[in-house]
């Protein structure tokens, strides 16, 4: 950047700035909500041992009830309250019940614990133990002046209010979730998943990315088409790719297998996607098929812009083409393949979608982010789920660091 | 490295290479083309490219008569491997004459026409280095333009045949991709059903409105931050580029966590409104991102003569800048289209509810043992359709936006 933010205290600076961040604060404000919001949050629950069903806040239900024919005045009834917590576990506290009863009633007896303004029911009652459950009646009476038909007491339902203590915001903190995180050697295992996926899909997306740049940098006859038809995987939807190869390699039905029977390459069918050591290295496959074309487009749109008069005088001396590529075109294309080796890296360590419907985690493909998943929804315990997050984010800092002090030397990125 | 640097060593040798992976690949052709069984054998194949590989190297001195001598005479020793081992390509018991000569014939052909140009640089004698390699990277160029097609083209051929298919013929010959014609309209029968009683209409027109919604979201918050970014002077602006790109590297899984807790919470879930209020969010970044280093590449003097003349810098905006890079903003919006419509994650973790789906997530409903599997790739086609029917007719803007923002995904 070549000009700095102004030093001066001026009238005119001043305005600018002030619509600089107007400019800016929409953006600001939502990526706060959701992207910092967030990021806060996942720090708060996984200090906490919170499961999937902890979301659901117990609450104080009522259900009511008008028991008896009503139709001319005198008639008698009774109004009946069944009254619960919905919780089992957590106690519900400051239990209160606001109604309004239907014009043309006369209350007998009522509940020590309510009042009676009008129409307007009050009840104050108190605090409801896990499971608590009881019946409050009260007999009515139709009044003198009554013609009926009388409204009915859904119309104007019962609120009831009561707090919760749920564990999500309540101020006992643990690290537990950590414990069992890095208890065991499953959470080393994981990590080396992740790690064999990320090293391998960035540097196999970057090698075949150059050959295919490679083998486009020439200008002929349907080289927009191919080029256009090199990019499909990155840009068709990841469900219809990863759907498509896992019913393409399917040990039953899927035509590679019966390819590679049929060849006479393997006696039986493979299970690619189900086998252990090979799951992994088709999840990594995989990847690199979807994101080579990125890599590739970069190199190319590179290769392009090197001025070619380099490689006539090369020519001339007598370089083959093998010292040509190595000599002259690697120098100009290190630095495009290191920002993309770090950007990749990155943008591979957080992958979820791919694995996630190629495998579901299973058969030793569990990386970092399908155990997030893994944790919170298939044991359903999120707290567990975040303190997984909490170790991605860390890593990611962590690169975040490396590649600011690396890059910014670098393409000027 | 010097050895093997003599036309009739280097020349059979590429021959022998090229011979194996054309009969590999169109093994595979006639096998998904037709469904018949064909097997390459490798050793007559090698064999028989040798033997082109030989007869066809450019004259190096050699006279006419030492040639053919000398390829009548591997003619015999092929035709000796043929007898042993069998023709390049073998058929299953059931696989029928014609498909065998045409199978053959096509080898015959497509080993042939690529090895002439592949070997033109070759002498029959010693060659130089240039001339080797050349030769070499002609022969690579040849394999790579094959392997590059094949990895890419197979998935997507076996997606749209497939979603064509019945699931007995499917499980009687996983081989076989052929049509049946007679079946008429009966061949689109998944992607009847699939609009007629899964609603893969309203999927389509719910994908499309999410996408363009965010598209126009995104666009609305991103422009006047990019403009800020690239052009006003303020304090803290270079930490601003940096918490942009910074922010666009946190992963979506470790934000939708919290992001379905809230949404629980808060009965966001479900709705188009709370997919839409997250999917612009993670578009923005990248948006902004991609449009600042575009706003910076603008003449600022053109800016700088609309404020003299007394616009406001909203005006200057509207007026100056976004007409000057619409090129830019159709780039961006293709990109975030694409985000947005083949989004998974976020769609599969928040809408339960059939009638609320985007396509991405009516698909992966379709992911089920009950669900006979040609309707799971006839809904990955409707899925794909739609975004490469935009990517190839808008290509140079398309891939000007994957160039700018494509380290994410």
């Amino acid at each position: 950047m070549t000009d700095i933010a102004p030093t001066g205290r001026g009238a005119l600076e001043k305005r600018e700035a002030r619509l600089a961040w107007g400019l800016l604060a929409p953006t600001l404000i939502s990526v706060a909500l959701v992207v910092l919001l967030p990021l806060a949050a996942i720090f708060w629950i996984s200090f906490k041992p919170v499961e999937l069903a902890d979301l659901r806040v117990p609450e104080a239900e009522a259900y009511e009830r008008l028991r008896g024919d009503i139709e001319a005045p005198g008639d008698s009834a009774e109004i009946s309250y069944r009254l619960s917590n919905s919780s089992r576990e957590v106690a519900v506290t400051g239990v209160t019940l606001r109604d309004t009863l239907p014009v043309g009633l006369e209350v007998q007896n009522i509940d020590p614990r309510c009042t009676l303004e009008g129409r307007e029911l009050f009840c104050d009652l108190g605090d409801f133990e896990p499971g608590h459950r009881e019946q409050m009646r009260m007999d009515v009476v139709a009044a003198e002046d009554f013609t009926g038909p009388l409204p009915s007491l859904r119309d104007t339902p019962a609120e009831m209010v009561g707090s919760a203590s749920s564990d999500l915001w309540n101020a006992t903190f643990t690290l537990e979730n950590f414990r069992t995180l890095f208890d065991g050697g499953q959470f080393w295992n994981v990590l080396g998943v992740t790690l064999f996926y990320t090293v391998f899909g960035t540097i196999g997306a970057l090698v075949v990315g150059l050959f295919a740049a490679l083998l486009l940098n020439k200008s002929f006859r349907g080289q927009g088409l191919l080029r256009g038809l090199y990019l499909f995987p990155y840009v068709a939807p990841v469900i219809a790719v990863a759907f498509t190869w896992v019913i393409l390699l399917d040990p039953f039905s899927g035509s590679i297998n019966a390819l590679l029977v049929q060849m006479g390459v393997v006696n039986s069918p493979i299970n690619f996607f189900g086998e252990r050591p090979l799951a992994l290295i088709m999840v990594t496959v995989f990847e690199i098929w979807r994101y080579f074309p990125l890599s590739f487009l970069f190199i190319l749109a590179r290769m392009q812009s090197i001025d070619t008069d380099m490689y006539e005088a090369a020519d001339m001396d007598g370089a083959s083409p093998f010292q040509q590529f190595w000599y002259l075109s690697m120098p100009q294309l290190l630095g495009i393949l290191s920002v993309l080796f770090l950007l990749r890296f990155i943008w591979t360590f957080n992958k979820f979608d791919d694995i996630f419907l190629l495998t579901g985690g299973n058969a030793g493909t569990r990386t970092l982010t399908v155990n997030v998943y893994e944790q919170a929804f298939a044991v359903s315990n999120i707290g567990a789920g975040a303190a997984v997050a909490v170790v991605i984010f860390g890593c990611l800092i962590l690169f975040a660091l490396f590649f600011f002090r690396f890059v910014s030397r670098e393409e000027g990125l | 490295m010097r050895a093997v640097r003599y036309g009739y060593v280097t020349g059979p040798l590429i021959g022998g290479l090229w011979g194996v992976v054309m009969a590999v690949v169109i093994a595979v052709v006639v096998s998904f083309a037709t469904g018949a069984g064909l097997r390459p054998v490798l050793l007559p194949a090698f064999a028989f490219g040798a033997w082109l590989g030989l007869v066809w190297l450019p004259d190096g001195g050699r006279g006419m008569r030492a040639r053919l001598a000398l390829g009548g005479a591997l003619a015999v020793v092929v035709l000796a491997v043929f007898w042993l081992f069998g023709l390049p390509l073998a058929g299953a018991a059931e696989t029928g004459l014609g498909v065998m000569l045409v199978a053959w014939l096509l080898c015959a052909a497509a080993v042939l026409w690529p090895l002439l140009s592949m070997l033109r640089p070759l002498p029959f004698g010693v060659a130089t280095r240039h001339e080797f390699e050349d030769a070499v990277i002609r022969f690579l160029t040849g394999f790579g333009y094959i392997f590059f097609t094949a990895l890419v083209a197979i998935p997507f051929y076996v997606m749209v045949m497939t979603s064509l298919k019945s699931q007995q013929a499917l499980l009687l010959n996983p081989l076989d991709f052929s049509l049946d014609l007679e079946r008429g309209w009966g061949l689109f029968r998944s992607y009847f059903e699939l609009f007629g009683q899964f609603n893969f209409g309203d999927y389509l027109l719910t994908s499309f409105f999410v996408s363009v919604m965010t598209v126009f979201i995104t666009l609305l918050f991103s422009v006047p931050g990019a403009y800020a970014v690239a052009r006003l002077r303020f304090r803290g602006r270079a930490a601003m580029g940096r918490s942009i790109l910074l922010i666009y590297m946190v992963p979506m899984i470790v934000l939708a966590l919290p992001i379905y807790i809230a949404f629980s919470m808060l009965e966001l879930r479900n709705s188009l409104v709370g997919i839409l209020m997250i999917y612009p969010v993670t578009t923005i970044p990248v948006a902004l991102y991609m449009l600042q280093g575009y706003f910076r590449g603008l003449p600022a003097e053109v800016e700088e003569a609309g404020l003299m003349d007394g616009l406001s810098r909203l005006a200057v905006i509207w007026k100056i800048t976004l007409p000057l890079s619409l090129p830019a903003l159709a780039s961006v919006s293709l990109y975030v289209f694409m985000i947005a419509w083949n989004e998974f994650l976020l769609a599969f973790m928040l809408l339960d509810d059939p009638s609320k789906f985007t396509l991405t997530r009516g698909v992966a409903m379709l992911n089920s043992s009950e669900i006979p599997r040609q309707h799971l790739m006839a809904g990955s086609v409707i899925a794909t359709v739609p975004i490469m029917v935009i990517f190839l007719g808008l290509e140079k803007f398309m891939t000007k936006g994957l160039t700018a923002g494509s380290v994410k995904g």
